[in-house]
């Protein structure tokens, strides 16, 4: 017993010297953030939310985005990934301080975040995607994801054998269901006999449930169903895979192709694209030359923000894709308008 | 005799110490070697972790903000074990507690502050009771298993406040998935601008040295506590068990609804739609576990972990290093006290035939 007590008592005050040790030379040391604040270059950073990175979704689209950057003109990038709803304003401001030339905050669920760091920082220039901070220094992006869903609504309708299709959201609030009117109403305008069925899924993030919804909605007679619904839209795919021939599932966000390929089959008809790279580098390349304007950006069909993928002319119906090209030309003319909320779809 | 006592007291606390200690010098060391094994320096990134921390006021602030939620669901996990019950629904209970701060904070308009605060707190609370009695009742009823229960009332949590949020509170316009802002009348005071901390911190301390009181001076935490060290000796010693299980529960449950609260009033404003568990109700598991059950370890494992998680910000922002560092530290840190019931047995032989007579029913009811 005496043995372990003197035994405590080395180790103790080994710790003690240890963490005052530690402190000493953490307090001397140099300041690295100085030696960082003054390197020459240009900076751009991001905060991804809670999703981060890997969602293949829009937190990797942005990224992609700041990669096209980096590599067009060479700036620094960096990526600053939140796991709790109260790591955004300190993430930001972190940034902030260290003087990146632009920050972007991703995904609307920092709508509040970015306001607050953003009065803070008026010298500094923001951006966010998907929502909308009314402030000089923020750049807003957003996106007509109703036109893209359009499209590969049209193109679900043409191309449904059993004229009923299906469509699988992440959770049900604005953002999503604007995909979910533009799909509505792009099936109702190629063929005005479809059935549709649409499920929500309450997560982002659970394939599982993806799938069971999918395949239920293949039960009942469905052939083709589009998600807006992230990593549980993978289980949308999944279940057309599992379905096997004459079934398909339609990718969202990024080309989804690779997804849904088993052997020479494909089981992905289309995907509707939503650039959110697209958006970032053009931003950031405007900051960077000195062209930053707050406000907001609305990219749409006519901007190239959203659309169909290449990859569909390999899956989908000649007549389809023509379907889609006349479409496309009357929304981009604005003769026609896609409606942003399901209950304006008749 | 006052020498030998401050000599105990001594020894106690030393003992009560030095595992934790050791736990987080093993952590610290095995992060550092995580941090090697990246390529990247463990010198600087832990130099970026702690002016993260506690380098400036602005940061011991935000230390703070991190801290203060780990306190009160810390302080709920160890009083629902003080009574035997592994009370795994902090995190519904918080999630709940922030959704009836963010309704009660932001429908009563023109209330003055000394009366709309405590209102919405007490909401919180109230909340949070609510979901911790559900499950206390069925326990103590019926004998349902109160963790598979807490842990179903984590879903219904989630979902149920999701439903609320963008169904029934949605904040107009509704581009945003989150309820109207709760009114300046129920905001806490900010301490330390531009850091977000705030006087939420100072209730979660009252309320600590509330819960030591009531757990050791009171007759109800006495009871509370027999109950939790052996149930058919309370039961035989004539106290009402049935009782004490939904009064800890109710506690527990109401401890973690005004973390919720305080979360909403001093950082948040409002309830945004949360997709996943915070994590907050979860780490409260580790905190009370570090803390020894013990307000006063409660204290300083809960501004351990606060520390960290504040500190990691800075570490990736400024250094590189992934967040997950740090959720990879704490995991070791749980492990190595977990490990230190066994190690702990070896060491203490004599004077440890107490401390495991209490270890030895908590765990028991954890294995049940």
């Amino acid at each position: 017993m005496a043995k372990n007590k003197s035994a405590m008592i080395v180790v103790a005050v080994l710790l003690v010297v240890v963490v005052v040790g530690a402190g000493f030379f953490i307090f001397r040391g140099p300041k690295e953030t100085e030696e960082i604040l003054t390197s020459a270059g240009l900076k751009v950073a991001m905060v991804t939310d809670v999703g981060g990175l890997g969602d293949k979704s829009f937190n990797d689209a942005a990224y992609d985005g700041l990669k096209m950057v980096e590599a067009e003109i060479g700036a620094e990038i960096k990526v600053v990934e939140s796991s709790k709803m109260e790591d955004y304003v300190p993430n930001l401001k972190s940034l902030a301080d260290q003087k990146y030339d632009m920050i972007w905050a991703i995904g609307f669920l920092m709508t509040d975040a970015l306001a607050e760091v953003a009065e803070m920082y008026p010298e500094q220039k923001f951006g966010i995607i998907d929502a909308v901070v009314e402030q000089d220094n923020v750049h807003s992006v957003v996106f007509k994801e109703e036109e893209g869903s359009f499209l590969v609504g049209v193109v679900a309708g043409i191309d449904s054998k059993s004229q009923k299709v299906g469509f699988v959201g992440g959770m049900e609030f604005p953002l999503i269901q604007k995909f979910e009117a533009g799909y509505l109403a792009g099936v109702k305008a190629a063929n005005p006999n479809a059935k549709i069925y649409t499920a929500y899924a309450g997560a982002f993030d659970d394939p599982a449930k993806g799938k069971e919804l999918a395949a239920s909605q293949f039960n009942i007679g469905a052939d083709i169903v589009y998600h807006a619904a992230g990593a549980t839209g993978l289980g949308v795919i999944g279940a057309a895979k599992e379905k096997g021939a004459g079934y398909w599932a339609i990718g969202v966000d990024k080309c989804q192709h690779a997804e849904g390929q088993v052997g020479e089959e494909n089981y992905v008809l289309a995907c509707m694209m939503k650039r959110v790279d697209v958006g970032v580098h053009k931003a950031t390349i405007e900051a960077l030359n000195g062209d930053f304007t707050g406000g907001v950006t609305e990219l749409g069909l006519a901007e190239d923000g959203v659309g169909v993928c290449e990859a569909a002319e390999e899956t989908a119906s000649a007549e389809a894709l023509a379907k889609v090209e006349e479409f496309k030309t009357k929304i981009v003319a604005g003769e026609f308008v896609v409606p942003t909320n399901p209950k304006d779809v008749n | 005799m006052g020498e030998d006592l401050k000599k105990d007291l001594f020894k106690d606390y030393g003992q009560k110490l030095f595992f934790p200690l050791v736990a987080l010098f093993i952590s610290l060391f095995a992060g550092g070697l995580l941090i090697a094994w990246l390529g990247e320096n463990p010198y600087i990134a832990f130099r970026h972790l702690f002016q993260g921390a506690l380098g400036s006021a602005t940061n011991f602030g935000e230390t703070l903000v991190y801290t203060t939620p780990l306190l009160l669901t810390g302080l709920s996990i160890a009083l629902s074990f003080r009574c035997g019950l592994f009370n795994i629904g902090a995190e519904g209970q918080y999630i709940m507690g922030m959704m009836g701060a963010a309704w009660v904070g932001s429908i009563f308009t023109g209330l003055p502050a000394w009366l709309h605060i405590p209102l919405t707190m007490g909401a919180g609370i109230l909340s949070g009771c609510l979901w911790g009695v559900v499950p206390g009742v069925f326990k103590a009823k019926y004998g349902a298993h109160e963790v598979i229960l807490t842990i179903m009332m984590n879903y219904i949590a989630l979902h149920f406040t999701g439903y609320l949020v963008n169904y029934i509170l949605l904040a107009p316009p509704g581009y945003l998935p989150a309820t109207r802002v709760i009114n300046a009348s129920a905001k806490l005071t900010r301490l330390l601008p531009p850091s977000r901390a705030n006087t939420g911190f100072f209730v979660a301390i009252i309320c600590l040295v509330m819960v030591y009181i009531f757990l050791w001076k009171t007759k109800w935490g006495f009871e509370i506590r027999a109950v939790g060290l052996n149930q058919e000796a309370a039961r035989y010693a004539g106290i009402n068990v049935t009782k004490n299980i939904v009064l800890a529960m109710a506690l527990s449950g109401g401890l973690a609804g005004l973390a919720g609260a305080l979360q909403v009033q001093g950082i948040q404003y409002r309830f945004n739609d949360l997709f996943a568990f915070t994590g907050y109700g979860f780490d409260g598991i580790a905190v009370s576990l570090l803390g020894n059950n013990h307000p006063a370890g409660i204290i300083l494992s809960a501004f351990l972990f606060g520390s960290l998680n504040c500190g990691a910000l800075q570490m990736q922002s400024v250094a590189g290093i992934p967040k997950d560092l740090i959720g990879i530290m704490q995991a070791v840190i749980v492990f190595f006290i977990s490990a230190d019931y066994l190690l702990r047995k070896k060491l203490e032989q004599p004077l440890g035939e107490e401390i495991n007579v209490r270890r030895g029913s908590a765990g028991q009811e954890v294995a049940k």
